[in-house]
């Protein structure tokens, strides 16, 4: 395996880098979805993102990286509960990926040569506390949508089949990346990520310089490039970990509440989710800064992360719903 | 070999090749574009100069063949699990003919395999269609596109191989070049080529080439050619050519001189012979796809949910003896069921009575019928006889339509026919926005070429079923033709033209709906209709609303 690109050396791409950062510090945001061109470092920040998080701590033999004991599911049969410490899993969900690999199915293979009836955990199993990562989402059938889409619900991975009758924890972070102009992404998947981000790919001749720069001597010697850079990620660990700390203490006065209802309400997102993503990304994004409190500030820097896929949209209209989006604050925030 | 001697096409060819040879994982490989014949067999034979093991693929193939999975026929034989080893496992130069075959599913883990470094990827592409081509996503990470389309049998002489090995361990030891990093950025972004990717690569390739040639720094001639063998066919935007014309002679002046002296600073070399290098080098439809109603991506598997697999939903339908691979799931019941017949004297064959035997013969395949994703093809009249009054109807009903399909996760297509020819405006997609866009921007206007547009329609149906998918034609009209398929104006020719396409149509077994677009029913259309076995709506004055409403229920029985 190579190693991946440190994060922190990542060229521009704010937004992009921030919402990954967001959703690290709180993970119940609900994920990001990165949409935008080939080629502007979408599958670079996920796989680097996965190297720099904080690492979990897992029962080495659990087949859902079960915290401890008490999390491991009965079906697994594991005797030895020693633990270890672990990166952060990233699952890759591969496009054409078949529903028994996702969810898991019967194990064939001990069923035909020795009768037992066992469970293989699928990916949704190795991502348990971890992030799922989708390329090309907007292209993945639908049907293994509407599984992720349940899953990513309810947090829990239910399986019956074949005389199977199995569930355990599949709590993740969800990721996907994709190209709008290849197709479409259904609303009630866009939905379900928190946050979402389009990228481009830079315009300024310096900045593409760096980032080939940067790429190219990545290329020629990794392991010295990744050195070159640890103290930047590190720093960026850290606050990672100091912001999760923080989270629970970043003080939240109703009149935020108000303004978060209101630029919903102004904007005309469905649901609930809209004011429940942009108070959480606030807050996150409050923590990470270490301030104590959630002001407007953090919600202008969050809302068009967290608003600009719930609006309700008319399948035809090619308008950016981020200026929108911005529109709206300037309103509602002025 | 220097880049003055690779004029010819074979000889560029040739040239790529060899600078991938050098760094076969740095430049991710590349797409050979040609049928199969001489030429590209006398190609491929030149292969065997990589430095890795060539590894061949098909496009059907399913993941326990790349990746290794269980191998089930050997784990019953010996009674314990034993796997498979993927093609994919050790670093190998994946080969993989009839790339524009290649599905979504097996382009993202190829593009994945890629990412994970090491190996290098041949995609060796037939298509015949401008629109039929390698995914993208592929083609976008090897550094070489080659197109021996247009090279005879006679110019594909063997080339002689340069010393590879020197060159590869001179490679290592060239530094990168801030100059030639700023050089390559620009031009591509003059190119309009977005992706980072591309001047990653170039460089890459330039650096390649001054190893090849034998140079410890990358010179202007190394940057020229890394630009011409890998921009060409990424380029989406032609840079003006005005000032090229008065620069060019001071410049060509200039760069006459220096080349006596060696140039005095690596990788300075004017922009504009940059461009003109690479321009001489664009395909030929780079403009019309870039000014044309676009002929992007969204075609030949790179759309949506175009592949049907078949075995994973739908209706279940009876289990098949078969091989499991890993896109089929055993049914396991109807295994044993195969088995059981013969278990006392398997059991007694075996030391171990406890055990099931089970034979691979015995294996039972799950399969699943699922209806097919539906596609309609408008096919709208946008001549002048229907246009002036209806076509803004006409649009309007067809956006009615594109909205309710976008909820029945539809494909679309958009034709329209007017003078004396049919245009696909719309490649079958599933993005509305395109399709809204492309509808309001079909001018109105000219004769009616029915027979042509039928057939246009017609012939994408044709290729869409074969895909897999239920295509329906939608045709708007008042009927009226008056240009045959000749693009003569002859009305008799015209209609006779026209019924033979809906014979056509009908034989095909494409569904249709036509929608009379006249101010009164039109007799002759209700007999086309009849003839391609398609519903008759007549819309005497309807608004876009009826309209759509009409194609909705004729649609639902």
């Amino acid at each position: 395996m190579k190693k991946s690109f440190p994060f922190s050396a990542i060229v521009g791409q704010e937004q992009m880098k921030l919402s990954m950062i967001l959703t690290a510090i709180d993970q119940r945001l609900g994920g990001v979805l990165v949409f935008g061109d080939r080629g502007t470092g979408k599958s670079t920040a996920v796989r680097a993102l996965a190297a720099l998080l904080p690492s979990i701590t897992v029962v080495r033999a659990c087949p859902v990286n079960s915290a401890g004991p008490q999390d491991c599911p009965d079906w697994a049969g594991i005797t030895c509960f020693e633990t270890e410490d672990r990166l952060t899993p990233v699952v890759d969900l591969p496009l054409g990926v078949t529903e028994d690999r996702v969810t898991g199915a019967l194990d064939i293979e001990r069923a035909l040569t020795r009768g037992e009836k066992a469970f293989q955990p699928g990916l949704l199993a190795q991502a348990n506390r971890g992030y799922l990562y989708i390329d090309e989402v907007n292209l993945l059938e639908d049907h293994i949508v509407d599984l992720l889409l349940d899953v990513a619900q309810s947090g829990e991975n239910v399986v019956e089949r074949e005389g199977l009758s199995i569930r355990h924890a599949a709590r993740f972070v969800l990721v996907g990346s994709g190209n709008p102009e290849e197709g479409e992404l259904r609303p009630q998947l866009l939905d379900r990520f928190g946050l979402l981000v389009e990228v481009r790919s830079p315009e300024s001749i310096d900045e593409r310089v760096e980032v080939i720069e940067r790429r190219d001597a990545f290329e020629t010697d990794p392991d010295r490039f990744a050195k070159k850079w640890a103290r930047e990620d590190r720093k960026i660990r850290d606050a990672i970990s100091t912001a999760r700390g923080a989270l629970g203490s970043v003080k939240v006065s109703r009149a935020v509440l108000r303004d978060c209802a209101r630029l919903c309400v102004e904007l005309g997102a469905d649901g609930l989710r809209g004011e429940l993503t942009l108070l959480r990304a606030g807050r996150a994004l409050a923590a990470y800064r270490g301030d104590p409190a959630l002001g407007r500030a953090h919600l202008r820097a969050v809302a068009p992360l967290a608003l600009s896929h719930r609006l309700r949209r008319d399948p035809m209209d090619e308008a950016g719903s981020s200026s929108r989006v911005l529109r709206a604050v300037d309103e509602v925030l002025a | 070999m220097s880049g003055e001697g690779a004029t010819s096409a074979w000889e560029r060819a040739c040239l790529a090749l060899h600078l991938l040879c050098i760094d076969p994982a740095g430049l991710g490989g590349m797409a050979i574009r040609a049928r199969s014949g001489p030429v590209r067999d006398a190609f491929s034979d030149l292969l065997v100069r990589l430095p890795l093991k060539l590894v061949k693929l098909q496009t059907q193939i399913d993941d326990d063949a790349l990746f290794g999975g269980v191998d089930v026929a050997g784990t019953l034989a010996q009674g314990r699990l034993v796997r498979t080893r993927g093609l994919t496992r050790d670093v190998s130069a994946l080969v993989l003919p009839m790339a524009e075959r290649c599905g979504t599913g097996l382009a993202a883990r190829l593009a994945h395999v890629l990412d994970a470094g090491g190996h290098s990827l041949i995609l060796l592409d037939e298509g015949a269609e401008p629109e039929e081509t390698a995914p993208p996503i592929l083609t976008e990470r090897v550094a070489f596109h080659v197109d021996l389309t247009d090279i005879g049998r006679m110019e594909a002489t063997p080339v002689p191989v340069p010393d590879l090995d020197a060159a590869r361990e001179r490679y290592g030891r060239i530094p990168a070049d801030a100059a030639a990093t700023r050089t390559l950025a620009a031009l591509a972004l003059r190119f309009g080529i977005g992706s980072l990717r591309a001047p990653l690569r170039a460089l890459a390739v330039a650096r390649a080439h001054a190893a090849l040639d034998g140079r410890n720094l990358v010179g202007s001639d190394d940057i020229r050619i890394a630009a011409e063998l890998v921009y060409p066919h990424r380029a989406t935007a032609v840079p003006n050519e005005p000032e090229q014309e008065a620069d060019m002679t001071p410049e060509d002046a200039q760069s006459g001189d220096q080349s006596d002296a060696p140039t005095p600073e690596r990788g300075e070399i004017p922009q504009e012979l940059l461009v003109a290098a690479v321009r001489a080098l664009l395909p030929d439809r780079l403009l019309d796809a870039s000014t044309g109603p676009g002929r992007s991506g969204a075609f030949a598997g790179s759309g949506a949910g175009l592949r049907k697999a078949g075995n994973r939903r739908g209706r279940p339908l009876t289990s098949r003896p078969g091989r499991p691979g890993g896109q089929s799931r055993i049914d396991l019941v109807a295994t044993l069921r195969a088995a059981a017949p013969w278990q006392n004297l398997r059991q007694a064959a075996t030391a171990d009575a406890k055990r099931v035997v089970v034979h691979p013969s015995d294996i039972r395949l799950r399969r699943y019928e699922e209806q097919s994703d539906r596609i309609l093809i408008f096919t709208v009249d946008a001549s002048g006889s229907s246009a002036m009054s209806r076509l803004a109807e006409a649009k309007g009903a067809v956006e009615l339509l594109l909205a309710q399909s976008y909820a029945r996760r539809d494909h679309v297509a958009l034709i329209a026919f007017r003078g004396t020819s049919a245009e696909l405006l719309l490649p079958p997609t599933r993005s509305l926005v395109q399709a809204k866009r492309r509808l309001s921007a079909l001018p109105g206007g000219g004769a009616t070429p029915l027979a042509a547009g039928l057939q246009a329609a017609a012939v994408l149906a044709a290729g869409e079923q074969r895909r897999g998918l239920t295509a329906t034609i939608v045709l708007l009209t008042d009927g009226r033709a008056n240009v045959a398929l000749s693009g003569e104006a002859d009305r008799s020719r015209a209609a006779s033209d026209a019924e033979q396409v809906a014979a056509w149509v009908r034989a095909g077994n494409i569904g249709g709906i036509v929608l009379d677009t006249g101010n009164r029913p039109h007799g002759p259309l209700q007999a086309l209709a009849s003839l391609m076995r398609a519903r008759y709506v007549p819309l005497p004055r309807a608004d876009a609303r009826k309209m759509s409403a009409a194609i909705g229920s004729a649609l639902e029985t």
